[in-house]
């Protein structure tokens, strides 16, 4: 059987590590049960955390040591399912994708995400963000398909220039810490939102797609693409890449006669 | 109903009309001395002139369908609801309109000497 | 639904230019800019149009306006203006998909192209402009 010998030295550092006395912070965490409070009551909790704690991390540490009543939802733990979109310290982010020790402050203020309806605590609901995103048909539209009526089926084929165009906006997760960043969203009840925009305008610059007009039309609204106004909030909070003010300028260009 | 993305595109090319008959409009005050150029007889002399005139005309109309549009963008994010949007969309319509009037009699009688 | 619970950011989020960067910040002022300077353009059609009283009620106006104050407020609308109009270009050419980059593969930190140093530098500009514009305009009405 094959050994593998740790060297001395990296056996120092792996006992530092261990042996590291663990870091104090205070975590403030927003709480509000719309049954029965009528105000966000903030809760104080003081935890103790290694260098490599997310805050996802602290406010599972919170849920099963201290305070079991904490509502937050959480799934993958790898910014990859969306799901623990919050504001953290004043900032929309994923829990699971911010380290404690990078917030560099004492304190820590968790609270639900701002423009979405609290269902409890930090979990809010998605029901407005989803439908604006079904509304703008975010699915290939085609005449044809792949399964034709005859026994032969057949393929859309793309070369890699065609997917570059759209796969930075292929990356939303549907987080939601776009829609919470966006001015508009902060008081424009109907605008559709930086994530629905930036999936009409991912479908639309498709190769394989035909739905540009059924899109234009939807979104050349009173509450439509119009609403945004380039502030780049979106941007700046979106922890995919996605970029959604590049997306909804070049879906715009379109509505302009700047793209074809 | 005009489309929005039409009220967009007429909102851009009064921000550009407008920026440049305002350049035009600021430089007449660079003819002669900034305080000279307010004077009772000076203003008249520019109203006087024809072209001048209608580039004030002009600079009213662009400006205040863009001031307006502007507000009435503002406004529509504030607050929803069908007979909100209705009242913000009308008021600002008539809005501009009242003050295009109030200016372009300005502007008329000036022009035509009617002081 | 009560608003507590609809958790809307509401009119503090625009009227907060520091949390989202300088492309935040000149979302922000060109609002306010674009506010003051419809203000200023009806305050401005009302004065011009004592000329028709004669010239008594004229010079009462430059009376009015020709004042330190007036003088004060008249720089701030040049400034607000050459920012409005700079950052409104920069906005146009924004909206039209220009100036922003291209799509690509996304790369891990993730810095948004469409908030790029051009854009960046067209904002500051326009804060530049505006401060030299300012100046001028003060050269000028109280310079002479």
């Amino acid at each position: 059987m094959a050994a593998i010998k740790i060297p001395a030295n990296n056996r120092n550092i792996a006992n530092e590590i261990v042996d590291r006395p663990k870091n104090k912070i205070l975590f403030r965490v927003a709480k509000f049960n719309p049954r029965v409070d009528t105000h966000t009551k903030y809760v104080d909790y003081d935890i103790e955390y290694d260098h490599w704690n997310t805050v996802l991390d602290a406010l599972l540490t919170i849920k099963h040591n201290l305070d079991p009543s904490l509502a937050l939802r959480y799934s993958c733990r790898q910014a990859a399912c969306g799901s623990c979109g919050m504001i953290i310290n004043g900032k929309p982010a994923l829990a699971c994708f911010t380290k404690i020790n990078e917030l560099g402050s004492d304190l820590v203020k968790i609270e639900p995400m701002s423009n979405f309806p609290i269902l409890r605590d930090l979990a809010v609901d998605f029901t407005q963000m989803f439908d604006a995103h079904k509304k703008l048909k975010p699915y290939i539209i085609r005449s044809d398909s792949e399964i034709s009526s005859s026994d032969e089926t057949k393929e859309f084929i793309q070369d890699p220039s065609s997917v570059e165009k759209y796969i930075q906006f292929a990356n939303c997760i549907k987080c939601g810490l776009c829609n919470s960043a966006c001015p508009t969203m902060a008081t424009d009840s109907l605008f559709f939102g930086p994530q629905a925009l930036t999936q009409a305008y991912r479908y639309l610059t498709d190769s394989r797609d035909q739905g540009k007009n059924t899109r234009l039309k939807i979104i050349d609204d009173r509450h439509g693409i119009w609403r945004c106004h380039f502030a780049g909030s979106c941007s700046k909070v979106c922890p995919k890449g996605v970029d959604p003010a590049m997306g909804i300028q070049f879906l715009r260009g379109y509505l302009l006669g700047f793209r074809d | 109903m005009i489309r929005e993305s039409t009220i967009m595109k007429i909102h851009y090319a009064t921000a550009l009309g407008s920026v440049a008959l305002v350049v035009i409009h600021i430089l007449f005050r660079f003819t002669q001395n900034f305080h000279d150029s307010l004077k009772f007889e000076n203003v008249l002399i520019n109203y006087s002139l024809l072209p001048y005139s209608i580039l004030l005309e002009l600079i009213l109309i662009l400006i205040s369908i863009h001031g307006f549009n502007g507000l009435r963008i503002i406004l529509l994010e504030l607050n929803q609801g069908k007979n909100y949007e209705t009242l913000v969309t009308y008021s600002c319509l008539a809005s501009m309109i009242a003050l295009i009037t109030y200016g372009s009699r300005t502007i008329l009688m000036a022009s035509m000497g009617m002081i | 639904m009560n608003k507590h619970q609809n958790n809307r950011a509401g009119i503090r989020a625009w009227l907060n230019p520091w949390r989202y960067g300088i492309e935040r910040f000149a979302y922000w002022l060109m609002r306010i800019t674009g506010i003051g300077l419809l203000i200023y353009f009806i305050i401005h059609i009302y004065e011009t149009s004592s000329i028709l009283e004669g010239k008594e009620i004229w010079n009462k106006m430059l009376d009015l306006t020709q004042t330190t104050e007036g003088h004060i407020i008249l720089i701030l609308v040049i400034g607000m203006a050459t920012f409005h109009t700079i950052n409104g270009i920069r906005i146009m050419l924004g909206h039209g998909g220009i100036g922003i980059g291209n799509a690509s593969r996304p790369d891990y930190p993730y810095i948004p192209k469409s908030q790029n140093m051009k854009n960046k530098l067209c904002i500051y500009a326009s804060v530049g402009l505006a401060a030299l514009a300012m100046l001028y305009g003060a050269e000028v009405m109280f310079g002479e």
